[in-house]
């Protein structure tokens, strides 16, 4: 409507043409492709750079480790499937956290809760004791997450404490619940997931089992095509009612990286990794991966509830006086940090091959964090989404992988990450300043 | 409080308040932040409330808006007795209020603010289109053009723009009272000038508008009426063209004009026009 009309026509003589020029995110003011990219561009240079930051540190990390890995293993298909699954926690943690980060909020116990979450569900599975099916110890692990988020949240909106203090008290009871629960059954602690049991064959297989490579091509296909289609028409539909869309050219870019990626995945995969014997095919891992990504990219990009944590970790004052029901988004919001951090404990249960009093709850989380502060989320609230956890936790995973390809020890493995974190904190806290100083100068 | 009966007898509205205030009292404890206030707003008219800080603008603001209920007196919307217990009470009448700096979410583009806690849904989801629609059409009609497109975030607007963006958001619900806290407080020439013709269009789209303001320059170019306010009593409310800086300067700080009798004198002064 706006589009053909007089509020492009008419500019405010305050603002310069070329300060606006960066504000605001090309896609919505551009025409063409050339135009977009311009304009990128320019946001790029004024410190805005959006997930850049993170896919040129993916790229780096995969020309370093290639060059310096021994037989320049680090891109070969065995390690990069490998890559994705010692990642998927990461991912699945850092989406987990999205939930806290985007309030505002932090939760510190993602990972012992999570993991936690791992024991009740490998514990449920055994076939000497418990004797659960699969899908009843995976729901039972994930609904006890959700319980715990739940009363977190609770302590956090109604007795108004502080988040960062309630998970942490969390954590730390979570770490003890997590050893009492190792210790049932005659496991001496370690419950595991080997054995022919079909119930603990199917947790194993959260992140070992693989898909057939005719089957994962043809749902790669089928996906990717849907995914196009929605794409294109839902931009075209845009363009077609004068609403604010992408350039054709922007949406045929997105629609052909989408595709070069899934193809890139579903191919390396499919490659025979195995040094003896066969061993191909995606691994379960990475669907379960995406589907999360999916669900909760719907939730927080086209639903009221995830308009509504977008809105509070903005400025939860308004929020308020738009009577939003803040106590509550927030509520929920740390029922689905923990829930999601229960299926990535399910992940690193089965990535364990079972569960061990070794797990490092209290490391696990910081990567969480660091991966989606990585991966573009920000501290602050407000910004964010969960692919950057996905981007994130691949920075953090490729760095773990690579240096243990290296025989890296593990206590540089440590101070990489730590100051990849350092840059990626930096890099938000000064494209916040930007944008406050920015708007500030033109009031 | 003689004397404000008096000043509303004598100028007789060209229509009916839209909403009348009778005998508003508010306390906080032992503080009586209004005391018997009376107050009318008149749809198409721009009333200034003004008033020295702690002088009850604010206090009286919310218990129009609902964020506090008073502890007596009486709210007549169109000559209808009403209850206001609540913000949802207010929204109900039509009554939308533009905080200064608490209406929008930094973070979200412009529709997604205008539609904040109303957003409409289809098959569950956002419906985007429409409401892109629906606000762009608010923004064109009223004028609100110097944003680049209305899908960038608030915080890529200038302060004016904010302003302006706010205010659109408070006439999109067939709101038929908008209350305007400080709408120019920081802001510059030039975008203040862009608010407050924005703030004419909407009372000559027959809204009641009742702005609150410090700025007296702000105030005698936008106001049709003057309601004062000194230390939680009304002291003088009448047509904007009774009043002069001085005696308006006078109310707000002393309460009262021709200082030797505050009260009783009023009618001489402003009752003609």
């Amino acid at each position: 409507m706006a589009r053909a009309e007089a509020p492009e026509t008419l500019h405010d003589p305050t603002a310069s043409a070329d300060a606006a020029a960066i504000e605001v995110p090309p896609e919505l003011v551009a025409q063409s492709l050339g135009e977009w990219f311009r304009g990128w561009w320019a946001r790029v240079r004024a410190g805005q750079s959006g997930v850049l930051p993170v896919i040129v540190g993916l790229v780096l990390i995969s020309i370093v480790f290639t060059a310096i890995s021994p037989k320049h293993l680090f891109l070969s298909a065995g390690n990069l499937v490998n890559l994705f699954q010692q990642s998927a926690v990461f991912m699945v943690l850092a989406m987990a956290e999205t939930f806290a980060l985007l309030l505002g909020e932090i939760d510190l116990s993602v990972g012992f809760v999570g993991a936690t979450g791992g024991v009740i569900a490998v514990q449920l599975v055994q076939p000497v004791t418990a004797r659960w099916p699969w899908w009843g110890a995976i729901v039972a692990a994930v609904l006890f997450c959700a319980f715990v988020g739940a009363l977190q949240g609770t302590l956090v909106t109604r007795l108004r404490l502080s988040s960062l203090i309630v998970t942490l008290a969390g954590g730390l009871i979570f770490n003890g619940v997590l050893l009492i629960a190792l210790a049932f059954g005659p496991f001496s602690g370690y419950p595991s997931l080997t054995g022919n049991n079909p119930n603990l064959q199917v947790l194993y297989k959260l992140m070992w089992g693989t898909i057939d490579p005719t089957i994962s091509w043809i749902v790669m296909v089928v996906l990717v095509g849907a995914l196009a289609l929605l794409l294109w028409f839902n931009d075209s539909r845009r363009r077609r009612s004068g609403l604010v869309a992408p350039p054709v050219g922007l949406t045929l870019l997105k629609i052909a990286m989408i595709a070069i990626v899934a193809i890139a995945v579903v191919a390396i995969s499919n490659i025979n990794r195995a040094n003896i014997g066969t061993l191909a095919g995606v691994p379960w891992v990475i669907p379960i991966v995406l589907a999360v990504l999916a669900v909760w990219t719907v939730l927080l990009q086209r639903t009221r509830f995830g308009r509504y944590v977008y809105a509070i970790g903005g400025n939860r004052e308004a929020a308020r006086r738009a009577g939003i029901k803040v106590g509550t988004v927030v509520t929920w919001c740390f029922v689905l940090c923990s829930f999601t951090a229960g299926i990535g404990g399910l992940l690193y249960a089965s990535y364990l091959g079972g569960m061990s009093n070794n797990v490092n709850g209290g490391q696990l989380v910081l990567y969480a964090i660091a991966a989606a502060v990585i991966g573009g989320t920000s501290l602050f609230g407000g910004r964010g989404k969960v692919l950057h956890g996905v981007l994130g936790g691949l920075v953090i995973g490729g760095i773990y992988n690579g240096m243990y390809l290296m025989a890296i020890d593990v206590q540089w493995q440590f101070i990489v990450t730590g100051l990849v974190l350092l840059v990626a904190v930096t890099i938000d806290a000064l494209s916040r300043r930007s944008a406050t100083s920015g708007s500030t100068a033109r009031v | 409080m003689e004397l404000v009966a008096q000043v509303v007898k004598d100028s007789p509205p060209a229509t009916d308040p839209l909403l009348k205030l009778r005998g508003i009292e508010k306390h906080f404890g032992p503080v009586q932040a209004l005391s018997n206030v009376d107050l009318d707003l008149l749809p198409g008219q721009i009333t200034a409330l003004c008033g020295d800080n702690g002088a009850g603008k604010s206090v009286l603001t919310k218990c129009i808006a609902g964020i506090y209920q008073v502890d007596h007196g009486q709210f007549f919307w169109e000559g209808r007795p009403v209850q206001i217990h609540s913000p949802r009470d207010s929204a109900r009448l039509g009554i939308e209020t533009v905080y200064q700096d608490l209406a929008l979410a930094d973070n979200l583009d412009i529709v997604q603010n205008m539609f904040l806690g109303r957003e409409r849904l289809r098959n569950a989801l956002l419906d985007e289109d429409d409401m892109e629609r629906a606000a762009s059409q608010t923004l064109a009609s009223l004028r609100v053009t110097t944003v680049r497109s209305i899908r960038q975030p608030v915080a890529s607007l200038s302060g004016g723009q904010r302003q302006s963006v706010a205010v659109a958001k408070a006439v999109m619900w067939n709101s038929k009272l908008v209350m305007l806290d400080e709408p120019t407080a920081a802001l510059g020439v030039v975008q203040t000038k862009m608010v407050l013709d924005l703030v004419r269009r909407l009372r000559d789209r027959g809204l009641a508008v009742m702005v609150i303001s410090h700025n007296l320059n702000d105030v005698f170019e936008v106001a049709d009426r003057l309601a004062i306010l000194h230390l939680g009593r009304m002291v003088a409310q009448d047509r904007v063209s009774a009043f002069d800086r001085q005696s308006v300067v006078e109310y707000m700080t002393t309460g009262g004009f021709g200082k030797t009798a505050p009260a009783g004198d009023g009618k001489g002064q402003h009752g003609s026009s």
